[in-house]
């Protein structure tokens, strides 16, 4: 799923800027991370990553693998911290900072590929979207996609400053991205990192899908809008369990 | 013995608006109690139902993640840094 903001974001750059000689860079807590990495390993790009330090394993590993450079920042500051890292390499002119938080294409990405496909894969039965907001790329653009077609919009937030839900954003204690825009949402909710990580487990106990956090917390606020009202509710699970293997979140 | 805790903004509601405290205590567990003695509520934001470290908070006694060093039961030498990090604050 983050692949396409990170293509969308990539090839936007390309358009507007020659590349030639200069490095991308964004701040991430992970995964747009290996997505940007991936699409620059093939765009033949440079690709710094500003990480929060102290992060799992496995997706700076993934990161590296493809041939990110990383740039390890405060823990205590978390993804904010990485942000304003990012914000001030960018002045250095080597840098194209991408800036997922704030660009454009990310949510346009989704607004051209995700929404459009969702649409076509429930046959236009869709009534309800439900989706994390990090940041926000994929509830706003897909939003756009939907949102004329009368589907409701249900935005999805951890209900803690203090969270385990990677990726997502507790919007009241952090940097607000450029790009989030309440209004694009008719509902908002809260899940708390628990019962985002007791779905997890179930959903790959129960259903065979092996998902991040994030994922479990997208499905187990869908199972709250499917209990209020009557529809085809879709849930968008961004992240794959195994990137979390070194977690207590498996044990 | 007094150490020196660093928390994350994230917590910083929970102990007055300090990301820095001092605490006394000889293991992890002792500290966390000192803490929540000062600032009620704050172990509950740290520890689970079960009283283990919720598995989003990943605390580290220098460079030791306590979770593989003893968790609670870690000691904590007299001037070494704790530091709470939450596993994650968003943003991918």
């Amino acid at each position: 799923m983050k692949d396409r903001a990170a293509l969308w974001m990539v090839l936007d750059a390309e358009e507007r800027i020659d590349l030639d000689g200069k490095t991308i860079l964004d701040a991430t807590s992970g995964n747009t991370g290996v997505a940007l990495a991936l699409v620059c390993a093939v765009r033949g790009l440079r690709v710094e990553l500003c990480m929060p330090d102290k992060l799992s394993v496995e997706r700076k590993r993934i990161a590296v693998a493809f041939g990110a450079t990383l740039t390890l920042t405060d823990p205590l500051a978390g993804s904010d911290g990485a942000i304003l890292e990012a914000r001030r390499l960018s002045q250095d002119p080597k840098y194209v900072y991408v800036d997922q938080y704030a660009n454009p294409a990310n949510p346009l990405a989704h607004e051209q590929s995700t929404g459009p496909e969702l649409w076509t894969q429930t046959d236009g039965r869709l009534t309800h979207f439900v989706a994390g907001v990090g940041t926000s790329g994929t509830i706003v653009g897909t939003s756009r996609a939907l949102r004329p077609k009368g589907v409701r919009i249900v935005a999805v937030q951890p209900d803690d400053a203090l969270h385990g839900i990677e990726g997502w954003k507790h919007m009241a204690t952090a940097i607000r991205p450029p790009i989030w825009d309440e209004a694009v949402a008719d509902e908002h909710r809260t899940v708390g990192t628990d019962a985002a990580i007791a779905m997890a487990r179930r959903l790959a106990r129960e259903e065979g899908i092996f998902s991040g956090p994030s994922g479990g917390g997208a499905v187990a606020a869908a199972v709250e809008v499917a209990r209020d009202h009557e529809g085809v509710v879709v849930a968008l699970l961004a992240d794959g369990g195994e990137r979390y293997l070194s977690t207590p979140m498996w044990e | 013995m007094a150490v020196t805790v660093r928390l994350p903004g994230a917590l910083r509601d929970a102990v007055g608006g300090e990301t820095k405290i001092q605490a006394s205590g000889g293991t992890l567990a002792e500290i966390f109690a000192d803490i929540d003695r000062r600032h009620p509520g704050f172990r509950s934001r740290v520890l689970d139902d079960q009283g283990a470290i919720r598995s989003y908070v990943n605390v580290y006694v220098g460079d030791a993640d306590a979770r593989s060093s003893g968790g609670l039961e870690t000691a904590v030498p007299e001037g070494s840094e704790v530091m709470v990090i939450p596993a994650m604050a968003g943003g991918r």
